[in-house]
Protein backbone atom coordinates (compact mmCIF):
# COMPACT_ATOMS: atom_id res chain seq x y z
CA UNK A 1 0.00 0.00 0.00
CA UNK A 2 2.99 2.27 0.38
CA UNK A 3 3.16 2.59 -3.37
CA UNK A 4 -0.20 4.27 -3.46
CA UNK A 5 1.30 7.61 -2.72
CA UNK A 6 2.24 7.98 -6.39
CA UNK A 7 0.25 8.38 -9.56
CA UNK A 8 -3.39 7.35 -8.98
CA UNK A 9 -3.37 5.31 -12.18
CA UNK A 10 -0.67 3.10 -10.70
CA UNK A 11 -2.78 2.50 -7.63
CA UNK A 12 -5.65 1.00 -9.50
CA UNK A 13 -4.64 -2.61 -9.03
CA UNK A 14 -4.47 -2.14 -5.30
CA UNK A 15 -8.14 -1.12 -4.99
CA UNK A 16 -10.22 -3.77 -3.20
CA UNK A 17 -11.06 -6.44 -5.69
CA UNK A 18 -14.69 -6.73 -4.67
CA UNK A 19 -15.34 -3.13 -5.70
CA UNK A 20 -14.25 -3.93 -9.21
CA UNK A 21 -15.96 -7.29 -9.38
CA UNK A 22 -19.29 -5.98 -8.17
CA UNK A 23 -19.28 -2.83 -10.24
CA UNK A 24 -18.43 -4.82 -13.33
CA UNK A 25 -21.12 -7.36 -12.61
CA UNK A 26 -23.80 -4.81 -11.84
CA UNK A 27 -23.02 -2.16 -14.37
CA UNK A 28 -21.23 -4.14 -17.06
CA UNK A 29 -18.51 -1.50 -17.09
CA UNK A 30 -14.85 -1.89 -17.70
CA UNK A 31 -12.68 0.23 -15.50
CA UNK A 32 -10.85 1.84 -18.37
CA UNK A 33 -14.15 2.85 -19.94
CA UNK A 34 -15.65 4.40 -16.88
CA UNK A 35 -15.62 8.14 -17.09
CA UNK A 36 -18.10 10.86 -16.25
CA UNK A 37 -20.92 11.09 -18.73
CA UNK A 38 -23.34 13.96 -19.10
CA UNK A 39 -26.39 12.49 -17.40
CA UNK A 40 -27.26 14.83 -14.48
CA UNK A 41 -26.60 13.22 -11.12
CA UNK A 42 -26.94 16.24 -8.84
CA UNK A 43 -28.90 19.27 -9.91
CA UNK A 44 -29.50 22.36 -7.79
CA UNK A 45 -32.10 24.80 -9.08
CA UNK A 46 -32.36 28.20 -7.42
CA UNK A 47 -31.60 26.63 -4.05
CA UNK A 48 -31.41 28.58 -0.82
CA UNK A 49 -30.82 27.27 2.69
CA UNK A 50 -31.81 28.84 5.95
CA UNK A 51 -31.35 26.72 9.06
CA UNK A 52 -34.46 25.55 10.86
CA UNK A 53 -35.26 27.87 13.75
CA UNK A 54 -33.40 30.81 12.23
CA UNK A 55 -35.24 34.08 12.83
CA UNK A 56 -37.52 35.33 10.10
CA UNK A 57 -35.61 37.53 7.71
CA UNK A 58 -32.24 36.06 8.69
CA UNK A 59 -29.88 35.76 5.72
CA UNK A 60 -29.62 32.41 3.98
CA UNK A 61 -26.60 30.25 4.73
CA UNK A 62 -26.55 29.20 1.09
CA UNK A 63 -28.31 31.13 -1.64
CA UNK A 64 -28.98 31.12 -5.37
CA UNK A 65 -27.31 27.77 -5.98
CA UNK A 66 -27.83 26.77 -9.58
CA UNK A 67 -25.60 24.04 -10.97
CA UNK A 68 -25.57 20.50 -12.28
CA UNK A 69 -22.99 17.78 -11.66
CA UNK A 70 -22.90 14.99 -14.20
CA UNK A 71 -23.05 11.30 -13.38
CA UNK A 72 -19.60 9.89 -12.79
CA UNK A 73 -18.02 13.31 -12.42
CA UNK A 74 -15.36 14.32 -9.93
CA UNK A 75 -15.84 17.74 -8.38
CA UNK A 76 -13.84 19.66 -5.84
CA UNK A 77 -15.90 21.79 -3.50
CA UNK A 78 -13.62 24.60 -2.49
CA UNK A 79 -13.94 27.58 -0.23
CA UNK A 80 -12.79 28.98 3.08
CA UNK A 81 -14.06 27.70 6.42
CA UNK A 82 -17.62 28.84 7.03
CA UNK A 83 -18.39 29.20 3.34
CA UNK A 84 -21.13 26.58 3.58
CA UNK A 85 -19.33 23.56 2.11
CA UNK A 86 -20.61 21.13 4.73
CA UNK A 87 -24.20 22.36 4.40
CA UNK A 88 -24.02 22.02 0.65
CA UNK A 89 -22.68 18.47 0.97
CA UNK A 90 -25.48 17.63 3.41
CA UNK A 91 -28.05 18.86 0.89
CA UNK A 92 -26.38 16.74 -1.78
CA UNK A 93 -26.69 13.78 0.58
CA UNK A 94 -30.39 14.54 1.19
CA UNK A 95 -29.64 15.12 4.86
CA UNK A 96 -30.82 18.71 4.64
CA UNK A 97 -33.87 20.02 2.84
CA UNK A 98 -33.50 23.31 0.95
CA UNK A 99 -35.47 26.29 2.25
CA UNK A 100 -36.28 27.22 -1.32
CA UNK A 101 -35.64 25.87 -4.76
CA UNK A 102 -35.16 22.24 -5.67
CA UNK A 103 -32.43 19.68 -5.24
CA UNK A 104 -32.42 16.74 -7.63
CA UNK A 105 -30.31 13.73 -6.72
CA UNK A 106 -30.26 10.64 -8.94
CA UNK A 107 -33.56 11.75 -10.42
CA UNK A 108 -35.29 12.31 -7.09
CA UNK A 109 -36.42 15.88 -6.52
CA UNK A 110 -36.54 17.36 -3.03
CA UNK A 111 -38.03 20.73 -2.20
CA UNK A 112 -38.62 22.71 0.97
CA UNK A 113 -41.84 20.98 1.99
CA UNK A 114 -42.02 17.99 4.31
CA UNK A 115 -42.38 14.72 2.51
CA UNK A 116 -45.24 12.29 2.79
CA UNK A 117 -44.61 8.84 4.16
CA UNK A 118 -44.31 7.01 0.83
CA UNK A 119 -41.95 9.69 -0.46
CA UNK A 120 -39.88 9.48 2.72
CA UNK A 121 -39.35 5.81 1.89
CA UNK A 122 -38.14 6.76 -1.58
CA UNK A 123 -35.76 9.37 -0.14
CA UNK A 124 -34.42 6.82 2.34
CA UNK A 125 -33.81 4.35 -0.48
CA UNK A 126 -31.98 7.07 -2.40
CA UNK A 127 -29.79 7.88 0.61
CA UNK A 128 -28.54 4.29 0.55
CA UNK A 129 -26.93 5.06 -2.80
CA UNK A 130 -25.05 8.01 -1.33
CA UNK A 131 -22.15 7.75 1.10
CA UNK A 132 -20.47 10.47 3.07
CA UNK A 133 -17.07 10.76 4.69
CA UNK A 134 -17.65 13.21 7.52
CA UNK A 135 -15.15 15.72 8.78
CA UNK A 136 -15.75 14.46 12.34
CA UNK A 137 -15.94 10.77 11.22
CA UNK A 138 -19.21 10.05 13.04
CA UNK A 139 -18.21 6.49 13.86
CA UNK A 140 -20.60 4.84 16.29
CA UNK A 141 -18.63 4.60 19.54
CA UNK A 142 -20.30 1.46 20.86
CA UNK A 143 -19.60 -0.59 17.73
CA UNK A 144 -16.29 -2.10 16.74
CA UNK A 145 -14.45 -0.80 13.70
CA UNK A 146 -15.64 -3.81 11.68
CA UNK A 147 -19.25 -3.25 12.72
CA UNK A 148 -19.00 0.42 11.81
CA UNK A 149 -17.72 -0.50 8.38
CA UNK A 150 -20.43 -3.15 7.99
CA UNK A 151 -23.20 -0.67 8.81
CA UNK A 152 -24.08 0.42 5.24
CA UNK A 153 -24.17 -3.20 4.12
CA UNK A 154 -26.51 -4.11 6.94
CA UNK A 155 -28.72 -1.13 6.14
CA UNK A 156 -28.83 -2.33 2.56
CA UNK A 157 -30.08 -5.68 3.82
CA UNK A 158 -27.04 -7.72 2.84
CA UNK A 159 -27.08 -11.21 4.40
CA UNK A 160 -24.80 -11.44 7.43
CA UNK A 161 -22.83 -14.31 5.98
CA UNK A 162 -21.74 -12.25 2.98
CA UNK A 163 -20.57 -9.21 4.97
CA UNK A 164 -17.41 -10.55 6.48
CA UNK A 165 -15.23 -10.91 3.35
CA UNK A 166 -16.05 -7.43 2.05
CA UNK A 167 -15.55 -5.80 5.44
CA UNK A 168 -12.30 -7.67 6.02
CA UNK A 169 -10.97 -6.71 2.59
CA UNK A 170 -11.95 -3.09 3.09
CA UNK A 171 -10.27 -2.98 6.50
CA UNK A 172 -7.15 -4.54 5.09
CA UNK A 173 -7.17 -2.01 2.31
CA UNK A 174 -7.24 0.95 4.69
CA UNK A 175 -4.71 -0.78 6.92
CA UNK A 176 -7.01 -1.41 9.83
CA UNK A 177 -7.36 -5.18 9.61
CA UNK A 178 -5.48 -5.60 12.88
CA UNK A 179 -7.85 -3.14 14.60
CA UNK A 180 -11.12 -4.69 13.41
CA UNK A 181 -12.36 -5.40 16.93
CA UNK A 182 -11.27 -2.07 18.40
CA UNK A 183 -13.71 0.61 19.47
CA UNK A 184 -13.36 3.97 17.66
CA UNK A 185 -12.37 5.72 20.89
CA UNK A 186 -9.18 3.66 21.00
CA UNK A 187 -8.13 4.67 17.47
CA UNK A 188 -5.99 7.63 16.50
CA UNK A 189 -7.56 10.45 14.47
CA UNK A 190 -6.01 9.11 11.28
CA UNK A 191 -7.25 5.58 11.99
CA UNK A 192 -10.76 6.87 12.66
CA UNK A 193 -10.63 8.79 9.40
CA UNK A 194 -9.62 5.63 7.55
CA UNK A 195 -12.38 3.64 9.21
CA UNK A 196 -14.87 6.32 8.16
CA UNK A 197 -13.57 6.12 4.60
CA UNK A 198 -13.86 2.33 4.59
CA UNK A 199 -17.44 2.65 5.82
CA UNK A 200 -18.27 5.10 3.05
CA UNK A 201 -16.75 3.04 0.28
CA UNK A 202 -17.73 -0.49 1.29
CA UNK A 203 -21.31 -0.08 0.05
CA UNK A 204 -20.16 0.94 -3.44
CA UNK A 205 -22.22 4.12 -3.51
CA UNK A 206 -23.35 5.92 -6.65
CA UNK A 207 -22.47 9.23 -5.02
CA UNK A 208 -19.54 9.67 -2.66
CA UNK A 209 -19.38 12.90 -0.68
CA UNK A 210 -16.31 13.71 1.37
CA UNK A 211 -16.12 16.60 3.79
CA UNK A 212 -12.53 17.62 4.48
CA UNK A 213 -11.55 13.95 4.32
CA UNK A 214 -7.84 14.57 4.72
CA UNK A 215 -8.10 16.81 7.76
CA UNK A 216 -6.70 14.19 10.12
CA UNK A 217 -4.37 12.40 7.77
CA UNK A 218 -0.68 12.85 7.18
CA UNK A 219 0.43 13.67 3.67
CA UNK A 220 1.00 10.05 2.72
CA UNK A 221 -2.40 8.94 3.95
CA UNK A 222 -4.01 11.96 2.29
CA UNK A 223 -2.53 10.97 -1.04
CA UNK A 224 -3.72 7.40 -0.61
CA UNK A 225 -7.18 8.69 0.13
CA UNK A 226 -7.08 10.85 -2.96
CA UNK A 227 -6.09 7.78 -4.92
CA UNK A 228 -9.13 5.98 -3.59
CA UNK A 229 -11.44 8.84 -4.44
CA UNK A 230 -10.03 9.02 -7.94
CA UNK A 231 -10.43 5.28 -8.28
CA UNK A 232 -14.04 5.44 -7.17
CA UNK A 233 -14.56 8.14 -9.77
CA UNK A 234 -12.94 5.96 -12.43
CA UNK A 235 -15.31 3.16 -11.48
CA UNK A 236 -18.27 5.43 -12.19
CA UNK A 237 -19.05 6.89 -8.81
CA UNK A 238 -19.92 10.58 -8.73
CA UNK A 239 -17.47 12.10 -6.26
CA UNK A 240 -17.65 15.47 -4.55
CA UNK A 241 -14.82 16.39 -2.18
CA UNK A 242 -14.97 19.45 0.01
CA UNK A 243 -11.60 20.73 1.05
CA UNK A 244 -9.74 23.90 1.83
CA UNK A 245 -6.49 22.16 0.97
CA UNK A 246 -4.74 23.50 -2.12
CA UNK A 247 -2.42 20.53 -2.39
CA UNK A 248 -5.08 17.92 -3.20
CA UNK A 249 -6.79 19.75 -6.09
CA UNK A 250 -3.34 20.48 -7.46
CA UNK A 251 -2.55 16.75 -7.49
CA UNK A 252 -5.79 15.89 -9.26
CA UNK A 253 -7.07 18.78 -11.31
CA UNK A 254 -10.81 18.48 -11.80
CA UNK A 255 -13.92 20.63 -11.99
CA UNK A 256 -14.43 22.78 -8.92
CA UNK A 257 -17.36 24.48 -7.24
CA UNK A 258 -16.01 27.46 -5.36
CA UNK A 259 -18.16 28.63 -2.50
CA UNK A 260 -17.82 31.99 -0.88
CA UNK A 261 -20.14 33.26 1.82
CA UNK A 262 -22.94 30.94 0.77
CA UNK A 263 -22.74 31.60 -2.95
CA UNK A 264 -21.15 29.60 -5.72
CA UNK A 265 -18.48 31.75 -7.35
CA UNK A 266 -17.47 29.27 -9.97
CA UNK A 267 -19.50 26.52 -11.60
CA UNK A 268 -17.84 23.62 -13.39
CA UNK A 269 -18.50 23.66 -17.09
CA UNK B 1 -15.93 -10.42 14.50
CA UNK B 2 -17.31 -13.80 15.57
CA UNK B 3 -20.58 -15.07 14.17
CA UNK B 4 -22.34 -14.53 17.51
CA UNK B 5 -20.99 -10.99 17.64
CA UNK B 6 -22.10 -10.45 14.08
CA UNK B 7 -25.63 -11.53 14.87
CA UNK B 8 -25.81 -9.37 17.97
CA UNK B 9 -24.57 -6.28 16.14
CA UNK B 10 -26.92 -6.90 13.25
CA UNK B 11 -29.81 -7.06 15.64
CA UNK B 12 -28.70 -3.99 17.56
CA UNK B 13 -26.76 -1.51 15.41
CA UNK B 14 -28.12 1.32 17.55
CA UNK B 15 -26.65 -0.20 20.70
CA UNK B 16 -30.04 -0.08 22.40
CA UNK B 17 -29.20 -2.93 24.75
CA UNK B 18 -26.83 -0.52 26.48
CA UNK B 19 -28.81 2.67 25.93
CA UNK B 20 -31.98 1.09 27.32
CA UNK B 21 -30.79 -1.50 29.86
CA UNK B 22 -32.86 -3.71 32.13
CA UNK B 23 -33.24 -1.47 35.15
CA UNK B 24 -35.55 1.33 36.06
CA UNK B 25 -38.00 1.07 33.19
CA UNK B 26 -38.89 -2.62 33.67
CA UNK B 27 -39.11 -2.02 37.42
CA UNK B 28 -41.57 0.85 36.95
CA UNK B 29 -43.61 -1.07 34.39
CA UNK B 30 -43.50 -4.05 36.78
CA UNK B 31 -44.94 -1.91 39.57
CA UNK B 32 -47.66 -0.72 37.19
CA UNK B 33 -48.37 -4.30 36.19
CA UNK B 34 -48.65 -5.30 39.85
CA UNK B 35 -51.21 -2.56 40.43
CA UNK B 36 -52.97 -3.54 37.22
CA UNK B 37 -53.11 -7.17 38.34
CA UNK B 38 -54.62 -6.14 41.69
CA UNK B 39 -57.11 -3.82 40.01
CA UNK B 40 -57.99 -6.47 37.47
CA UNK B 41 -58.54 -9.09 40.16
CA UNK B 42 -60.55 -6.55 42.18
CA UNK B 43 -62.75 -5.73 39.23
CA UNK B 44 -63.20 -9.39 38.45
CA UNK B 45 -64.00 -10.31 42.05
CA UNK B 46 -66.37 -7.36 42.47
CA UNK B 47 -68.23 -8.43 39.36
CA UNK B 48 -68.40 -11.99 40.70
CA UNK B 49 -69.62 -10.86 44.13
CA UNK B 50 -72.20 -8.52 42.62
CA UNK B 51 -73.56 -11.21 40.38
CA UNK B 52 -73.53 -13.83 43.14
CA UNK B 53 -75.31 -11.62 45.65
CA UNK B 54 -77.82 -10.39 43.10
CA UNK B 55 -78.85 -13.87 42.00
CA UNK B 56 -78.80 -15.28 45.56
CA UNK B 57 -80.81 -12.44 47.07
CA UNK B 58 -83.35 -12.14 44.32
CA UNK B 59 -84.25 -15.83 44.77
CA UNK B 60 -84.88 -15.80 48.52
CA UNK B 61 -87.23 -14.21 51.03
CA UNK B 62 -88.09 -14.66 54.70
CA UNK B 63 -91.58 -14.95 56.19
CA UNK B 64 -92.04 -14.00 59.86
CA UNK B 65 -95.07 -15.86 61.24
CA UNK B 66 -97.44 -14.22 63.72
CA UNK B 67 -97.77 -15.42 67.30
CA UNK B 68 -99.83 -18.55 67.59
CA UNK B 69 -99.46 -19.59 63.94
CA UNK B 70 -99.13 -23.31 63.33
CA UNK B 71 -95.74 -23.56 61.71
CA UNK B 72 -96.37 -26.79 59.80
CA UNK B 73 -99.64 -25.51 58.32
CA UNK B 74 -98.09 -22.18 57.43
CA UNK B 75 -95.13 -23.93 55.75
CA UNK B 76 -97.51 -26.11 53.73
CA UNK B 77 -99.59 -23.09 52.70
CA UNK B 78 -96.53 -21.10 51.68
CA UNK B 79 -95.10 -24.05 49.71
CA UNK B 80 -98.19 -24.11 47.56
CA UNK B 81 -97.99 -20.45 46.58
CA UNK B 82 -97.19 -19.68 42.95
CA UNK B 83 -93.55 -18.62 42.49
CA UNK B 84 -92.35 -20.43 45.60
CA UNK B 85 -90.01 -23.33 44.84
CA UNK B 86 -89.42 -24.37 48.42
CA UNK B 87 -90.31 -23.28 51.97
CA UNK B 88 -88.18 -24.31 54.91
CA UNK B 89 -88.65 -23.63 58.61
CA UNK B 90 -85.65 -21.92 60.14
CA UNK B 91 -84.23 -23.90 63.04
CA UNK B 92 -85.13 -21.97 66.27
CA UNK B 93 -81.98 -23.22 67.96
CA UNK B 94 -79.89 -21.96 65.11
CA UNK B 95 -81.66 -18.59 65.24
CA UNK B 96 -81.05 -18.36 68.99
CA UNK B 97 -77.41 -19.14 68.42
CA UNK B 98 -77.15 -16.36 65.84
CA UNK B 99 -78.79 -13.84 68.15
CA UNK B 100 -76.93 -14.83 71.33
CA UNK B 101 -74.11 -12.29 70.84
CA UNK B 102 -76.69 -9.49 70.89
CA UNK B 103 -79.38 -10.85 73.21
CA UNK B 104 -77.32 -12.93 75.62
CA UNK B 105 -78.40 -16.22 77.21
CA UNK B 106 -81.46 -14.84 78.87
CA UNK B 107 -84.53 -16.58 77.56
CA UNK B 108 -86.91 -13.69 78.16
CA UNK B 109 -87.49 -12.95 74.51
CA UNK B 110 -89.57 -15.29 72.41
CA UNK B 111 -88.44 -15.38 68.82
CA UNK B 112 -91.14 -15.58 66.15
CA UNK B 113 -91.08 -18.64 63.89
CA UNK B 114 -89.42 -17.93 60.58
CA UNK B 115 -89.79 -19.68 57.24
CA UNK B 116 -87.20 -19.23 54.47
CA UNK B 117 -88.63 -19.22 50.96
CA UNK B 118 -86.73 -20.15 47.84
CA UNK B 119 -88.41 -18.33 44.98
CA UNK B 120 -88.83 -19.28 41.37
CA UNK B 121 -89.71 -16.20 39.38
CA UNK B 122 -92.12 -14.74 41.94
CA UNK B 123 -92.85 -11.00 41.87
CA UNK B 124 -92.58 -9.54 45.36
CA UNK B 125 -95.81 -7.43 45.49
CA UNK B 126 -97.96 -10.35 44.30
CA UNK B 127 -96.15 -12.75 46.63
CA UNK B 128 -96.64 -10.43 49.63
CA UNK B 129 -100.39 -10.34 48.95
CA UNK B 130 -100.51 -14.12 48.54
CA UNK B 131 -98.57 -14.66 51.79
CA UNK B 132 -100.93 -12.31 53.66
CA UNK B 133 -103.89 -14.30 52.35
CA UNK B 134 -102.41 -17.73 53.03
CA UNK B 135 -101.08 -16.93 56.49
CA UNK B 136 -102.87 -13.90 57.95
CA UNK B 137 -100.54 -11.70 59.98
CA UNK B 138 -97.39 -13.10 58.37
CA UNK B 139 -94.73 -10.64 57.25
CA UNK B 140 -92.76 -11.11 54.02
CA UNK B 141 -89.14 -9.84 54.08
CA UNK B 142 -87.66 -10.00 50.55
CA UNK B 143 -83.81 -10.03 50.46
CA UNK B 144 -83.60 -8.29 47.10
CA UNK B 145 -83.45 -4.62 48.23
CA UNK B 146 -80.46 -4.89 50.60
CA UNK B 147 -78.64 -7.34 48.39
CA UNK B 148 -79.25 -4.97 45.50
CA UNK B 149 -77.57 -2.18 47.44
CA UNK B 150 -74.55 -4.36 48.16
CA UNK B 151 -74.48 -5.39 44.51
CA UNK B 152 -74.52 -1.70 43.54
CA UNK B 153 -71.60 -1.14 45.87
CA UNK B 154 -69.76 -4.04 44.30
CA UNK B 155 -70.50 -2.61 40.88
CA UNK B 156 -69.07 0.75 41.99
CA UNK B 157 -65.96 -1.04 43.25
CA UNK B 158 -65.66 -2.65 39.82
CA UNK B 159 -65.91 0.69 38.05
CA UNK B 160 -63.25 2.15 40.37
CA UNK B 161 -61.01 -0.86 39.72
CA UNK B 162 -61.37 -0.47 35.96
CA UNK B 163 -60.63 3.26 36.30
CA UNK B 164 -57.48 2.39 38.25
CA UNK B 165 -56.59 -0.05 35.50
CA UNK B 166 -56.95 2.67 32.88
CA UNK B 167 -54.89 5.08 34.97
CA UNK B 168 -52.19 2.46 35.42
CA UNK B 169 -52.10 1.90 31.64
CA UNK B 170 -51.75 5.65 31.05
CA UNK B 171 -48.92 5.92 33.60
CA UNK B 172 -47.19 2.88 32.10
CA UNK B 173 -47.47 4.48 28.66
CA UNK B 174 -45.96 7.68 30.05
CA UNK B 175 -43.10 5.69 31.60
CA UNK B 176 -42.38 4.02 28.26
CA UNK B 177 -42.59 7.39 26.46
CA UNK B 178 -40.02 8.83 28.87
CA UNK B 179 -37.86 5.73 28.32
CA UNK B 180 -38.11 6.14 24.55
CA UNK B 181 -37.13 9.79 24.90
CA UNK B 182 -34.14 8.86 27.06
CA UNK B 183 -33.06 6.21 24.56
CA UNK B 184 -33.41 8.71 21.75
CA UNK B 185 -31.29 11.23 23.64
CA UNK B 186 -28.64 8.60 24.30
CA UNK B 187 -28.54 7.46 20.69
CA UNK B 188 -29.41 10.71 18.91
CA UNK B 189 -26.17 10.79 16.90
CA UNK B 190 -26.55 7.18 15.87
CA UNK B 191 -30.17 7.69 14.85
CA UNK B 192 -29.22 10.74 12.78
CA UNK B 193 -26.39 8.82 11.16
CA UNK B 194 -28.58 5.84 10.30
CA UNK B 195 -31.24 8.20 8.97
CA UNK B 196 -28.67 9.92 6.75
CA UNK B 197 -27.41 6.55 5.52
CA UNK B 198 -30.86 5.53 4.38
CA UNK B 199 -32.51 3.76 7.29
CA UNK B 200 -36.27 4.14 6.99
CA UNK B 201 -38.29 5.71 9.81
CA UNK B 202 -39.99 2.36 10.35
CA UNK B 203 -36.66 0.55 10.71
CA UNK B 204 -35.33 2.94 13.34
CA UNK B 205 -38.65 3.19 15.19
CA UNK B 206 -39.00 -0.59 14.98
CA UNK B 207 -35.66 -1.17 16.72
CA UNK B 208 -36.62 1.11 19.59
CA UNK B 209 -40.12 -0.38 19.71
CA UNK B 210 -38.85 -3.95 19.93
CA UNK B 211 -36.43 -3.05 22.72
CA UNK B 212 -39.05 -1.16 24.73
CA UNK B 213 -41.63 -3.88 24.14
CA UNK B 214 -39.16 -6.38 25.58
CA UNK B 215 -38.44 -4.20 28.63
CA UNK B 216 -42.14 -3.52 29.24
CA UNK B 217 -43.11 -7.16 28.73
CA UNK B 218 -40.43 -8.51 31.06
CA UNK B 219 -41.23 -5.84 33.66
CA UNK B 220 -44.93 -6.65 33.50
CA UNK B 221 -44.23 -10.38 33.79
CA UNK B 222 -42.28 -9.65 36.96
CA UNK B 223 -45.13 -7.54 38.33
CA UNK B 224 -47.68 -10.27 37.64
CA UNK B 225 -45.38 -12.86 39.20
CA UNK B 226 -45.24 -10.81 42.40
CA UNK B 227 -48.98 -10.11 42.39
CA UNK B 228 -50.13 -13.69 41.86
CA UNK B 229 -49.30 -15.13 45.32
CA UNK B 230 -50.93 -12.12 46.98
CA UNK B 231 -54.05 -12.59 44.90
CA UNK B 232 -54.17 -16.32 45.67
CA UNK B 233 -53.96 -15.50 49.39
CA UNK B 234 -56.74 -12.92 49.11
CA UNK B 235 -58.86 -15.43 47.24
CA UNK B 236 -58.50 -17.89 50.09
CA UNK B 237 -59.33 -15.23 52.67
CA UNK B 238 -62.50 -14.04 50.89
CA UNK B 239 -65.31 -14.96 53.39
CA UNK B 240 -68.07 -17.22 52.15
CA UNK B 241 -67.41 -16.36 48.57
CA UNK B 242 -66.87 -19.77 47.07
CA UNK B 243 -66.73 -19.31 43.35
CA UNK B 244 -66.85 -15.53 43.53
CA UNK B 245 -63.14 -14.85 44.00
CA UNK B 246 -62.02 -16.55 40.83
CA UNK B 247 -58.79 -15.01 39.58
CA UNK B 248 -58.77 -13.74 35.99
CA UNK B 249 -55.98 -16.08 34.95
CA UNK B 250 -56.39 -15.35 31.24
CA UNK B 251 -56.06 -11.61 31.74
CA UNK B 252 -53.19 -12.02 34.19
CA UNK B 253 -51.43 -14.17 31.62
CA UNK B 254 -52.10 -11.62 28.90
CA UNK B 255 -50.89 -8.66 30.98
CA UNK B 256 -47.17 -8.96 30.01
CA UNK B 257 -48.12 -9.21 26.35
CA UNK B 258 -50.45 -6.23 26.65
CA UNK B 259 -47.66 -4.26 28.36
CA UNK B 260 -45.27 -5.27 25.58
CA UNK B 261 -47.81 -4.16 22.99
CA UNK B 262 -48.27 -0.87 24.81
CA UNK B 263 -44.49 -0.36 24.95
CA UNK B 264 -44.17 -1.14 21.26
CA UNK B 265 -46.98 1.24 20.26
CA UNK B 266 -45.80 4.11 22.47
CA UNK B 267 -42.20 3.76 21.27
CA UNK B 268 -43.34 3.73 17.65
CA UNK B 269 -45.40 6.88 18.23
CA UNK B 270 -42.57 8.74 20.01
CA UNK B 271 -39.89 7.76 17.49
CA UNK B 272 -41.94 8.32 14.36
CA UNK B 273 -43.05 11.73 15.59
CA UNK B 274 -39.41 12.67 16.18
CA UNK B 275 -38.20 11.20 12.91
CA UNK B 276 -40.86 13.03 10.91
CA UNK B 277 -39.08 16.28 11.78
CA UNK B 278 -36.00 15.10 9.92
CA UNK B 279 -35.72 15.81 6.17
Amino acid sequence: MAGWAGNPHRLFLATPAFLHKTLHAIRGWHCCEVRGNRTPMLRFTDVGLRYEGAPLGAPEVLCDLDFTLAQGSFTWLLGPSGAGKSSLLRMMGLALRPSRGEVEVLGLRVGPNASRLARRGAIAAMRRRIATVYQDFRLLPYLSVADNVALPLRLAGRPETSLLPDVAEMLAWVGLDHRHAARPATLSGGEQQRAAIARAVVGRPDVLLADEPTGNLDIGQARRLLALLVEMHRLGTTVVVATHSEELPARFPAAALVLDRGRVRHVPS
Amino acid sequence: MSRADQGRRARDPLGLARALPFGLLPALVGAMALLAALALAGAYAAAGFAEGWRSAASDTATVVLPRGAVVADARAALSDLPGVADAEVADPAALARLLRPWLGDEGGITLPPIIDLRLAGARIPELAAAVATAVPGALLEPHGPWAGQIASLAQAVRVVALSVLTLVAVVAAAVVAVGAGAGLTARRDAVLLLHEWGARDGEIAGRFARRLALLAGVGAAGGVAVATPALLLLGQLAPGAEGAMVLPWLWLGLLPFLAAGLGWAVAQAVLRRWLRRLP
